[in-house]
């Protein structure tokens, strides 16, 4: 960026400085540590100069928005043409609950919706499963059958509104009762916008919400796209996910490169099968975490969409600028919040949605304050959502395109990133790929230090945490928290039976047969499994035909 | 039984996925020279009484964070005492509301650590409990 001359000047007169400025600033005040780290560990200097981005090339490196190697943002004006969608993460307890609270948020100015599910939901288990009990409705909302589904969604335009699914194992299925309510109310299926997680490596690696092993969960995800690219041209067929590896302890550089593996294994998968990568990548989105630390979070953003350009343009030959895309959504760190003082959330909250935004995300979820606690109180996410709306309208961030590009730190830190990321898909193919490396435990036992470590220096007081080992206070808690209507199961579990009862059982079972022959078989799977949900198939009784033709995931038990 | 070292197991009951606490204090215990035993997740109280009763351990720590702790722990202290384990202390880590404390604590669960309790406390509780048991 600078020509020799001048580079040569500037470590001159920096030189200088610190035998001057600097060493007298240093003997008279100390600095506060020997060493300065990010979030994550990795050190920080003092100063950042235009000597740390000597190598930079703008219009290799950076380019312009819109444009290859979109480093600066996938979309030519990004904010100034259409804000990000502000996407609130919800469900509890029964359909009807969470109903309302969408329509809540939808009422509060929320513009996409997305959908979190019990535990017995994501693993593929209705309600009455003897391994769901004490579960229903406590990390999501219960969704065991198209009756719940449609429920959900009751009185939402579903197709003037995208909703985002975190659903993993059981996504085809769940996909499927989406598309199935919609059909019931008049809507096909080509005018339905969303997203469906999908993302099956990183349940292995972090969520751990899996139902099958690797290979059948390969096909299926596979068909999913195949099926979204021939009907569903609005639909993201996969989210994939770094969220859940940072919030299992991971470092950003690991959450970036475990991430971008985990999708190039996927593009890999689909182009084995015999797809034209173009006509599935450009539905290909992610999903990051944006934790504390500014700098390093808005870094990790434009690293990722650099390295994905490159990879898919020259690695898998796209054509199509749009498969070049890394769009991605963001949450803010759940694993950042703190059960004690629980207003200080709100402001942990704005610094990593600032991140986001300031990283250039297509949409965002931030979290709400009591989520240490508890799932969050209508009022704790009205708060999280009106943080967005501030940042959007109020901050002036949004103003100019990738504001701090150019940034001696962060263009250095993006490169930082990018070099880290490169040097682990160097350790994932040296142990033969992602799935070998996390049956083998690779990536888990990455997190695990990652995660051992952060605690201990909270511990041994190397890290401040406001609130948690410095500025306590012992004080009863002042937020109120969310109750569940103690109904709930009952109603849903009636439905269920119901549903059971109602429903033309021999319809029922004829689909589920072709579905079991067709998964022994090598034919995509979804029209199948879209058929037996049209029929009134539980989420649990799909499953089981799965889990009968392809057995169970057991994961390597590591510390 | 005169034993050196404190064995614990560390559990996950119920389908709950949230495993980076139970990770972190397993091993902050095994590093404070403990002898540890992780049972992974998606273990039902059956299965965690009988891994206390085959491992001999003189602790069992249940990680939960779904909310479905008031279902859970309640089986598995059962469950110990009619394996007659009556003896193994049970501590209980994760997102329990402050509501739930006393009822859990009245069943016989020895301690409870919420988010951000520090990892020194967690091992000097035990080493505490079990010298005292």
């Amino acid at each position: 960026m600078q020509s020799q001359d001048k580079l040569e000047s500037m470590r001159e007169a920096m030189d200088e400085w610190e035998r001057t400025t600097l060493r007298g600033a240093l003997d008279a005040w100390p600095e506060r540590y020997d060493e300065f780290v990010t979030t994550s560990g990795e050190p920080v200097k003092r100063l950042f100069t235009p000597d740390d981005v000597a190598g930079l090339d703008y219009q290799r490196d950076l380019g312009f928005p819109g444009q290859y190697p979109f480093t600066r943002g996938v979309h030519p004006t990004m904010y100034r043409g259409r804000l990000w969608t502000m996407r609130m993460f919800a469900g509890f307890g029964s359909a009807e609950e969470t109903n309302e609270r969408y329509k809540y948020l939808l009422a509060h100015g929320e513009t996409g919706l997305s959908v979190a599910f019990d535990f017995p939901t994501l693993y593929g288990y209705d309600t009455d499963h003897p391994l769901a009990e004490g579960e229903f409705g406590k990390c999501g909302v219960a969704v065991s059958s198209l009756a719940d589904m449609e429920i959900l969604f009751d009185g939402i335009p579903v197709d003037r509104i995208t909703t985002s699914m975190t659903i993993n194992g059981p996504a085809a299925v769940i996909w499927a009762m989406y598309i199935a309510a919609a059909e019931r109310r008049g809507i096909p299926m080509d005018a339905l916008g969303g997203t469906i997680q999908n993302d099956i490596l990183k349940e292995y690696i972090a969520q751990k919400s899996w139902l099958l092993p690797p290979e059948p969960s390969m096909r299926l995800i596979v068909d999913t796209f195949e099926f979204g690219s021939q009907y569903l041209p609005k639909w993201n067929t996969i989210s994939i996910s770094g969220y859940h590896i940072r919030e299992a302890g991971s470092t950003a550089a690991q959450e970036l490169a475990f991430t971008l593996a985990d999708g190039l294994t996927y593009v890999q998968a689909a182009v084995d099968r015999g797809l034209d990568v173009d006509t599935f990548a450009p539905r290909l989105s992610f999903f990051f975490n944006a934790h504390n630390d500014l700098f390093e979070e808005i870094a990790k953003y434009r690293a990722a969409r650099r390295i994905w350009a490159r990879e898919m343009k020259e690695r898998f030959k796209a054509r199509n600028p749009r498969s070049w895309w890394l769009r991605f959504h963001t949450q803010t760190a759940g694993c950042s919040l703190t059960a004690q003082q629980p207003e200080n959330n709100i402001v942990r909250t704005t610094i990593q949605a600032l991140a986001a935004v300031l990283g250039g995300t297509q949409s965002l979820h931030t979290n709400s304050m009591d989520e240490a606690l508890a799932l969050p109180s209508e009022l704790a996410a009205r708060v999280a959502l009106r943080t967005q709306q501030v940042i959007a309208h109020e901050s002036g961030v949004t103003n100019s395109i990738d504001p701090l590009a150019g940034s001696y730190f962060l263009e250095s830190l993006t490169n930082r990133l990018e070099e880290q990321a490169y040097q682990y898909f160097a350790k994932i193919d040296a142990i033969g790929g992602v799935v070998p490396a996390l049956e083998q435990g690779f990536f888990q036992r990455e997190i695990a230090a990652s995660a051992y470590r952060y605690q201990r220096e909270i511990d041994d007081h190397r890290r401040v945490v406001v609130g948690v080992n410095e500025y306590q206070m012992d004080e009863p808690l002042s937020i109120p928290l969310l109750r569940m209507d103690p109904e709930g199961e009952r109603r849903q579990r009636e439905r269920l039976a119901r549903v059971r009862r109602e429903r033309d059982n021999e319809l029922l079972q004829r689909r589920l047969q072709a579905l079991r022959a067709a998964a022994q078989g090598t034919e995509n799977l979804m029209p199948y499994i879209l058929d037996a949900v049209r029929a009134n198939g539980t989420l649990g009784e799909v499953c089981d035909v799965l889990r009968e033709v392809f057995g169970e995931y057991r994961e390597p038990v590591i510390i | 039984m005169a034993q050196d070292k404190i064995r614990v197991l560390i559990a996950k009951p119920g389908l709950d996925g949230h495993d980076r606490g139970a990770k972190v204090v397993a091993r902050a215990l095994r590093d404070a020279g403990m002898e540890v035993i992780y049972t992974g997740l998606r273990q039902t109280p059956e299965m965690i009484a009988e891994a206390a009763l085959q491992e001999d351990v003189d602790m069992v720590g249940l990680s939960i964070l779904s909310g479905a702790h008031m279902t859970l722990v309640p089986r598995v202290v059962n469950l110990l005492r009619a394996h007659g384990l009556s003896d193994v202390l049970v501590f209980v880590g994760g997102i329990i509301p402050d509501e739930d404390v006393p009822e859990l604590l009245k069943i016989g669960v020895t301690g409870i650590y919420g988010p951000g309790a520090p990892l020194d406390d967690i091992v000097r509780d035990i080493q505490r409990e079990v010298a005292a048991h």
